[in-house]
């Protein structure tokens, strides 16, 4: 099972391997990670996707919660929160297929943001069924290159 | 969902300002404010500067130890002995580096130390720098936190805040990296009165309700046990348990941590559980219909397959640290608490409600009682003694004898360590020092080495295997020039006895590299340590016979100063009852 944590950090020095080797030297897979500036400019936020079972979860939240420099962790369950990820990538598109591409990013919503003479770069958003629904389409006509945010989340009430 | 709550700061009191001083000088500062008496600290290149300040000082006494680990180790004894943070100081690299097995140490068994490091001027991190390492990289995952100081105004507060995160909540090591360039720099330091962290809050306390149901839950059980660890040591809780305790009539099993926590010589007493615990022990916590599991944390060692362990009996589970509850073994009833306050309140309720503390003749539990006192009879810790030959258990037996039971023990690691749990009666706490999470050889010397310099008032002695004694010896020396009157009894058998056990119950005696001693001249005691001893100056005797054993234990009694008895023993010998690692209490070997 994957889950959704958000983690509020203090910005400070060696944060970041603090938590990510809370999870290597404990076994638990970290399936994405994002890492940003929050509204306060002393604390940053991790939005972490993990794998395991409920009691992976509740280990890895108590952990999280010892580290010293951990000022929050919020478990997202089911309908609680919003996410979103951001997906650049590099499709195979000559001057053939070009137009059925551009077609399914308008249905997605995807942008295009460079064009090359037999490659279209691309932006999309969204959550991880549209993404992963999109990716496959993309598949079709070959993808050359991908880089992706990471999921972020947001808690419906605050 | 809000989980963390932050540590309010303390009712405001206006820092102190300091006059101009280096960096070195203002760390210094800072552990005077913070009321350190002795730090263990070997210099180097990178930690120079330090070193210079504590040749100023009037209120911290520098011990030099001859290796960083013995430091690191004698900071432990020294924290745990008196519950203080233990202090410790190296260099940059190597120094650092040999610090890392005794961090490790501390961290298994929530040990309260502020380990403090040399690193490379700032300009040269990272380049490849003599003597630099990533200290605080590689100390990462057995720290309980730490600093790498990168602005000399930050050491007031990261030194504040290192002794309170280490003293506080769950102890453990806090490590803070220096560099030298900081340590040279001037400023005028402002010395903080009070420490805000809004990450940290370590005075959990639990709820009256949960409080309450333990108690319900003790008025409907038949077979109640305790099981508690290091935690009521580490939370002071040791009165608390043993009002609790005699209140409720519930007898008491300990982990090997937990030695002392509960005097072993009470009637409520089992001793202690585990791999090489009492059959008595054992049998009680896995058939106790109630387990009352209090600041422990469900150590393989203790509960061999965890999935069996107190299989059929509903399991309480008191402890400071939230991440320990559901961890290793799933409970009915987690409290998230303070020891002493949960122990304390339950003792109010019990006393409201009319339970009489007594000390013995206990009534509550007859059948309970009875079943116990017969595996008691049936299984007691026991021995076969010879006539000349001296048995290893027979050594501590009499050193118990001589001592009264009234002396602060250390022990390395093997045969010899659980010897010394299992034939000294412990009724205090923080008088048995054992390396018990990680096992680290080595540590029973210099841990004892601190233990003297936090209590001189008490006998020291560290019960050592020679294997473990050889790794730090050169700590002789240190207890030599300090005049620090540390002893230590080698249980030489001339190999590594536990693994020699090993082998001969799960490897057909095959000897996989556990003699110690010369192959090619097996007659020689090898090393010699009464020569060794004579090198660094501290008197040591050879002990053969077992007619010569309680006159020279009672010499090294009466020794103002260090002093060493090499007793030689047979390497045959086992240490039981065991359970086999990964089987259960019913798989236990007796003999």
């Amino acid at each position: 099972m994957r889950h959704t944590i958000s983690i509020l950090v203090e910005n400070k020095f060696g944060v970041l391997t603090r938590v990510a080797g809370m999870f290597s030297g404990r076994g638990f897979n970290i399936d994405t990670l994002n890492v940003g500036p929050t509204l306060d400019s002393s604390a940053s936020r991790m939005t972490i996707v993990v794998r395991g079972d409920d009691k992976v979860l509740e280990q890895v939240i108590k952990q999280l919660e010892k580290l010293v420099d951990v000022i929050d962790v919020q478990d997202f369950r089911d309908e609680e929160y919003v996410d979103r990820e951001l997906v650049l990538l590099r499709v195979n598109a000559t001057s053939k297929n070009r137009a059925e591409v551009m077609q399914i990013c308008d249905i997605f919503r995807a942008k295009i943001i460079d064009v090359q003479p037999s490659k279209l770069a691309i932006e999309i958003t969204g959550t991880e069924g549209k993404i992963s629904k999109f990716l496959t389409l993309m598949e079709t006509f070959g993808v050359s290159d991908l880089t992706r945010t990471g999921k972020i989340a947001l808690s419906r009430t605050s | 969902m809000k989980t963390k709550r932050s540590t309010k700061p303390a009712a405001k009191s206006a820092p102190e300002r300091g006059n101009v001083m280096n960096g070195a000088e203002i760390l210094v500062a800072c552990l005077e404010r913070e009321g350190v008496e002795v730090i263990f600290a070997y210099p180097g290149g990178a930690s120079m500067p330090m070193h210079q300040a504590l040749t100023k000082t009037r209120k911290i006494r520098t011990i030099l130890p001859r290796h960083e680990q013995g430091g690191v180790f004698a900071a432990e004894g020294y924290a745990r002995t008196t519950g203080k943070a233990g202090v410790c100081m190296a260099t940059s690299g190597p120094g650092a580096t040999n610090f890392v097995t005794g961090i490790a140490d501390a961290y298994m068994d929530s040990i309260p130390l502020v380990v403090i490091t040399g690193q490379v001027p700032q300009a040269m991190i990272g380049r490849g720098a003599f003597q630099e390492t990533d200290v605080f990289g590689v100390t990462l995952p057995m720290v309980k936190h730490s600093y790498l100081v990168w602005d000399i105004a930050e050491i007031p507060r990261i030194v504040k805040e290192a002794f309170y995160i280490a003293q506080s909540g769950r102890p453990g090591p806090v490590l803070i990296d220096l560099p030298k360039n900081i340590q040279i720099a001037s400023a005028k330091p402002i010395f903080p009165k009070t420490v805000s962290l809004r990450g940290y809050n370590p005075d959990v306390k639990a709820d009256d309700s949960a409080l309450q149901e333990v108690i319900g839950l003790m008025e409907k059980a038949r077979r109640p046990m305790i099981y508690c660890g290091g935690g009521v040591i580490s939370g002071s809780a040791s009165a608390e348990l043993l009002e609790f305790a005699e209140r409720a009539q519930i007898p008491v099993a300990t982990t090997l941590m937990g030695i002392g926590c509960f005097p072993e010589t009470h009637d409520l007493s089992l001793k202690w559980l585990g791999m090489h615990g009492t059959v008595y022990a054992n049998n009680a916590v896995n058939e106790a219909d109630l387990l009352l599991a209090i600041g422990v944390r469900f150590d393989d060692r203790v509960t061999g397959k965890v999935e069996q362990f107190c299989e059929h009996g509903t399991i309480v589970h008191i402890d400071i640290d939230n991440s320990e509850i559901n961890k290793n073994k799933l409970v009915s009833l987690p409290i998230l608490s303070d020891l002493k306050y949960a122990l304390g309140h339950m003792n109010k309720t019990l006393e409201k409600s009319g339970r009489k503390r007594l000390s013995k003749g206990f009534t509550r539990y007859p059948g309970w009682y009875a079943q116990i006192a017969k595996w008691k009879t049936a299984s007691p810790l026991t021995y076969k003694d010879t006539s000349d030959v001296i048995q290893p258990q027979h050594v501590i037996r009499e050193l118990y004898d001589l001592t009264k039971g009234d002396a602060i023990i250390t022990t390395g690691v093997g045969q010899h360590q659980m010897w010394a749990g299992q034939f000294y009666d412990f009724v205090k706490p923080r008088t048995f020092l054992t390396s018990a999470g990680l096992g680290t050889m080595g540590f029973g010397y210099p841990a004892a080495m601190g233990a003297k310099v936090a209590r001189p008032d008490k006998e020291v002695i560290d019960i050592d295997g020679d294997g473990s004694f050889l790794m730090n010896v050169q700590e002789l020396a240190t207890a030599h020039i300090e005049g620090i009157a540390a002893k230590a009894i080698i249980l030489n058998n001339q190999h590594l006895g536990m693994v020699v056990q090993w082998e001969d119950r799960f490897h057909g005696g095959n000897r996989g590299h556990t003699f110690l001693g010369d192959p090619k001249d097996l007659k020689r005691i090898y090393p010699d340590y009464v020569q060794i001893c004579k090198g660094f100056g501290v008197p040591c005797e050879r002990v053969r016979h077992k007619k010569d054993l309680r006159a020279a234990i009672q010499r090294l009694l009466d020794s103002k100063e260090a002093y060493i008895l090499d007793v030689m023993t047979p390497y045959t010998e086992h240490v039981l009852p065991m359970i086999p690692a990964g089987k259960t209490y019913k798989d236990i070997i007796t003999e």
